[in-house]
Parts: structure tokens; C-alpha cells; sequence
């Protein structure tokens, strides 16, 4: 039972929800960068929300599939076609031994997730099925997946939800965006001035971003006196101002710490927008209390709880 | 004892600031709260960073408040007698400083006017105190370098630096646990492997542990470095019960 990949695509990796635990020595949880999209395609394809799934970066992969399955896609449209034939993204799609699926570039968004039902059969490592990169630890083989890679598939879940009518709308992934943010924690190593200019201009996703971080162009931030800190812990979100004076949003690989100063942290149920966003795309920042973005993080759990609700009623 | 404050990070974490400056005693007390957290005793914990100054605490929103948190925190830490004893962990770590393994040791002489075998008794003469990890997994900010070895970073970084490494940048010492660009200067190798992924615990230290060079010849580079091949080399651990 395999996936085999015919043509892998620029930076192809297996995420689940990432490696967690294991910060405190220097891992980055990596995992997906749009959790959101991961967790919809795995409630779709009769998995649990947190299975792994591909992670495909602007450009899909083409697969076939030796053994009978059930198959999802969310995120980026990637234009799928199986056996030449349209499918529709945000279903269930039941696949036969032998088809082959084929994703082309992204037309909206920046990362597709494909996940298969059942999942692929690779080594649990330190608590993840995540790739992380630059160790060469987890996922498939510890890297990028490659053409020619045969990805083992365990035994399909019954695949209750073929067919059914549930509908998720899918994220739609505008050319301007606004991202909510909790000031801090160092947002006070900034001038009155350079919070304003955080707060009511927009930044620019930058071609430089990549699974480490997003960068911004667009106004310098200014600081009273130097971003440098003494390292200290960088969560997922993190909006680090490094001396050049333009945002850098650390994502899923960042280093777990970090000697700039951070102004903000965008808060996680924002965190699939920019993971979505291609280069070009307007940032604005809008702040909110720890406490409001604890009441928005519950109800996006809440969210999520519902959709997977709604999937097994439907059975 | 500064006033502990509690700095938001997002949704789903804190840093608790002890201190603007590090110092062994401050780091002591973070290792003292990250050693209660990791019993799970606090509802909503998922986990906790302790760096130079602070410890950042991740948590569950729907599990936990940042004010249930932070009482927690405050209750631990108030349980933390500083007087007190403390158990100090010492990993030895055999380091080869041979020509082969050391392309920069001739300029930590030059810059600092000393020999090779001043700067090797100077490095291998301290229980480096193990502040933070971060930047690669496994790789250790240690603290309390003498200055008299202290030397600047290469002007442009290698582009690859090999898992073993042990360096000098600027007023710090370190392993590079895994292959990795960098610009520290380096003066020796060790055979050992600070990171194994097919070990029970993939990091041989943690922050609070303290490392001690112990120079060793090419040949028993070559002799540990088999055994460590094998499986059967164990690192030795010096512990001891400081009085303060």
C-alpha cells in the first residue's frame, strides 16, 4: 500500500501538529504551517484532526496510489485533477488502485495539504510524524519528499464520509490581510513612534519567507535603544524586530530562542492566514488583550470540534 | 531579588522575566521552576524554555488562565529555598584540540598572546555552567569563559562547521551538536554525540547542567570515537552537593 510520487514539487515535507516537548533542548515543534487547513483535511478524510498530512508548497505533487483510498485536499487550490478528471477541494475524494492524482501550482494561497485516509505508515519520532529539516529528523526519511519516493500507507479508516454533503467553506486568502496581535513581550524596547508605525501601516510579504519565518517589507519600526536582547524563548507568532527595523513573523521551524527584540505575537487562530500568503500580499496588525485572544482561540477549538461533530452525524 | 514580571507572548505563552542580568543564582531559580513545571503539576502546562533571564511558559487556553498561571508560578517560586543545598551535574566532555580538529586554535593564541597549551589548560580548566539551549538542538550557551581566551567570530562565517565542533565566540564556548554554518573560532572536536537521535533522551544535557572540557589525544579521539560508533561509550558525569 503506497503513494508513489511521480513529481514532488518544490518543498514537499509530511506535518502533523508538530513536535512538541522537546524545546527546552532546542527542537522547533515544527509541524504545519496552516494548522487550520491540516486539521480539515484530516477530519475530511476519516482521520484524527492531528494525523499527519503533505505539507506542499506553492506547487502540488503528482501521485498514484497503488491500493484503494480516501484522499483530501485543503489550503491552496491547487488546480487538483484525478486521472485527468476535476475534483473538488474540502471533500472526501475515494480513489481506486492505480488513479493518479495531479496538483499543479498554487492559484490562491501558498500551501496545499493533501491528507490520505488512514495516513502514511512512517516512524513516530520524539512525539511527531513532522519533518523537521534542518536536524533530518521525522516525516519521510527525515527530508523533502523527491521524485521516485514511495510513501507506505496504512490501511484506509472506513471511509464513512465518501460522499457526504458536508460542506466546509474553504479559507479564502485576500490580497490584503489583517493579523490580530498581543503586544509584547518586549514591546516596550520601542518608541511610541515605532508602535504606531507597527500598528497603522502595511507591510509587505517579502520572497524571502519560508517555513522559518515570514518576512515583511515596509516601515522601519523604531527602537529606543537597539532590538538586541538577551536570548530568550520565541513562540510560534512571534513578530521579532531585527535591526533593520522591518517584522519578521517566526513560524512553525523558527529556533525555539532568539536575541531580538519581539513587539507582538500574532495570535494562533490568525497564524493559517499568513501561512497562506504569497509574496506581495499587504499585513496590517490590529491589537488585542491576552484575554480577548484567549476567548478567540477557544471558540476556533470550538470550531474545529463542531466541524468534526458535524462529519460523524452525518455518517 | 528583582520583582518577577510576566510578559505575554500571544494566545498560548508567557516569559517570566527574573532578572535583566544573568547570573548563576538567577539561572538556578528558572532551572527551579522548569524542573516543577516538567512534573505537570500545573494544570494547562504543555511546556517550559528556560533561557539567560526568564522562562518561557507554554500553555493551553482552554485549560488555563495567564492569572491561574501566573498564582502557580508565583506559589512555586515561593517554595524555593535559596539557601539551600544543590545537586551539581558535570558532563566530561574529551575534546581533541590536534591541528586536524582545531583550524583556529593558532589565532586564539595570536589575539590573546598565549600558547597553545596556555589556551587548552585555560579552556579545559572550568565547569562551564550550562545557561540555555537553543539555536541548534542540544547546543549549549555556557557561560563563565575566562576572559583571557575570549576571541572575536570569524569576519564571515564557514558555511559548514561539522557535529562535534567546540569553539570560541567572542565571550562564549560551545558544541555545535550538529553539522550548521557558523562563524565561532574553532579550537578542538569531540567525538561524543551531544545529540542522538536513537537515545532515550536525544540531548545529552539540559540548562543547569554544567560541561568541563578534558583534553584528549588523536588517538583516544580515535579509540572513543569507535566505542561511541559501537554504543558502548558512556559519558562520564562528575556529580557533587554544593554548599552555598
Amino acid at each position: 500500500m503506497r503513494m508513489n510520487i511521480l513529481s514532488a514539487g518544490p518543498l514537499t515535507t509530511i506535518q502533523d501538529e508538530g513536535r512538541f516537548g522537546h524545546m527546552a533542548s532546542g527542537f522547533s515543534p515544527n509541524g504545519a504551517m496552516d494548522l487550520r487547513s491540516l486539521r480539515i483535511a484530516n477530519i475530511l478524510a476519516g482521520n484524527v484532526p492531528g494525523d499527519a498530512a503533505l505539507e506542499m508548497t506553492m506547487m502540488g505533487v503528482t501521485a498514484s496510489f497503488d491500493c484503494d483510498t480516501v484522499l483530501a485536499l485543503t489550503g491552496a487550490d491547487m488546480s487538483p485533477l484525478l486521472d485527468g478528471e476535476e475534483i473538488p477541494m474540502y471533500r472526501a475524494i475515494p480513489v481506486s488502485a492505480g488513479s493518479v492524482l495531479q496538483l499543479g501550482m498554487a492559484k490562491s494561497g501558498m500551501r496545499g495539504y493533501l491528507a490520505v485516509s488512514g495516513g502514511f505508515d512512517i516512524p513516530y519520532v520524539m512525539g511527531s510524524f513532522s519533518t523537521n529539516l534542518k536536524v533530518g529528523l521525522g516525516g519521510f526519511a527525515g527530508r523533502k519528499l523527491q521524485n521516485g519516493d514511495e510513501i507506505p500507507l496504512r490501511t484506509a479508516m472506513n471511509p464513512i464520509f465518501i460522499g457526504k454533503r458536508v460542506t466546509v467553506n474553504p479559507d479564502t486568502y485576500p490580497s490584503e490581510i489583517t493579523l490580530r496581535v498581543v503586544p509584547g513581550p518586549q514591546d516596550d524596547y520601542f518608541t511610541e513612534d515605532g508602535k504606531r508605525t507597527f500598528l497603522s501601516t502595511a507591510y509587505t510579504v517579502t520572497d524571502k519567507s519560508d517555513r522559518m519565518g515570514v518576512r515583511l517589507d515596509g516601515s522601519r519600526i523604531e527602537s529606543k535603544n537597539g532590538v538586541d536582547i538577551l536570548s530568550d524563548g520565541v513562540a510560534t507568532g512571534s513578530v521579532q524586530i531585527p535591526a533593520s527595523g522591518t517584522p519578521i513573523i517566526m513560524m512553525a521551524d523558527r529556533q525555539t530562542t532568539g536575541g531580538y527584540a519581539k513587539i507582538a505575537t500574532v495570535i494562533s487562530a490568525d497564524l493559517p492566514q499568513i501561512a497562506q500568503a504569497k509574496p506581495g500580499t499587504k499585513v496590517r496588525f490590529a491589537a488585542v488583550t491576552q484575554q480577548e485572544a484567549a476567548k478567540i482561540y477557544k471558540k476556533d477549538v470550538q470550531r474545529m470540534k463542531m466541524l468534526e461533530y458535524q462529519m460523524l452525524m452525518e455518517r | 531579588m528583582d520583582a518577577l514580571q510576566f510578559l505575554p507572548c500571544g494566545d498560548s505563552a508567557v516569559t517570566v522575566q527574573f532578572s535583566q542580568q544573568m547570573h548563576e543564582s538567577v539561572n538556578r531559580r528558572i532551572r527551579f521552576l522548569a524542573t516543577e513545571l516538567e512534573k505537570g503539576k500545573v494544570k494547562g502546562v504543555r511546556e517550559c524554555v528556560p533561557t539567560f533571564c526568564s522562562a518561557t511558559v507554554y500553555f493551553d487556553p482552554c485549560k488555563t488562565t495567564v492569572e491561574k498561571l501566573q498564582k502557580a508560578i508565583e506559589r512555586i517560586l515561593s517554595h524555593d529555598t535559596q539557601t539551600a543545598d544543590f545537586q551539581k551535574r558535570v558532563f566530561l566532555i574529551p575534546v581533541c584540540y590536534e591541528d586536524e580538529f582545531a583550524p583556529d586554535l593558532a589565532d586564539v593564541c595570536r589575539l590573546n598572546d598565549l600558547t597553545r597549551e596556555e589556551v587548552i589548560s585555560i579552556h579545559t580548566g572550568t565547569d562551564y555552567l550550562i545557561y540555555m539551549l537553543g539555536f541548534l538542538p542540544g547546543f549549549p550557551y555556557l557561560g563563565g569563559m575566562d576572559p583571557r581566551i575570549e576571541t572575536p567570530r570569524l569576519e564571515s562565517p564557514r558555511t559548514s562547521i561539522p557535529a562535534g565542533a567546540v569553539g570560541i565566540g567572542g565571550k562564549q564556548t560551545g558544541i555545535y551538536p550538529l553539522a550548521s554554518p557558523g562563524g565561532w573560532r574553532l579550537i578542538g572536536r569531540t567525538p561524543i554525540k551531544p545529540y542522538d537521535a536513537a537515545r532515550q533522551e536525544p540531548i545529552l544535557y539540559k540548562a543547569g547542567d554544567y560541561i568541563r572540557f578534558c583534553p584528549i589525544s588523536k588517538d583516544e579521539y580515535n579509540a572513543i570515537l569507535a566505542q561511541v560508533q559501537a554504543g558502548t561509550y558512556t559519558v562520564e558525569i562528575r556529580e557533587e552537593t554544593v554548599c552555598e
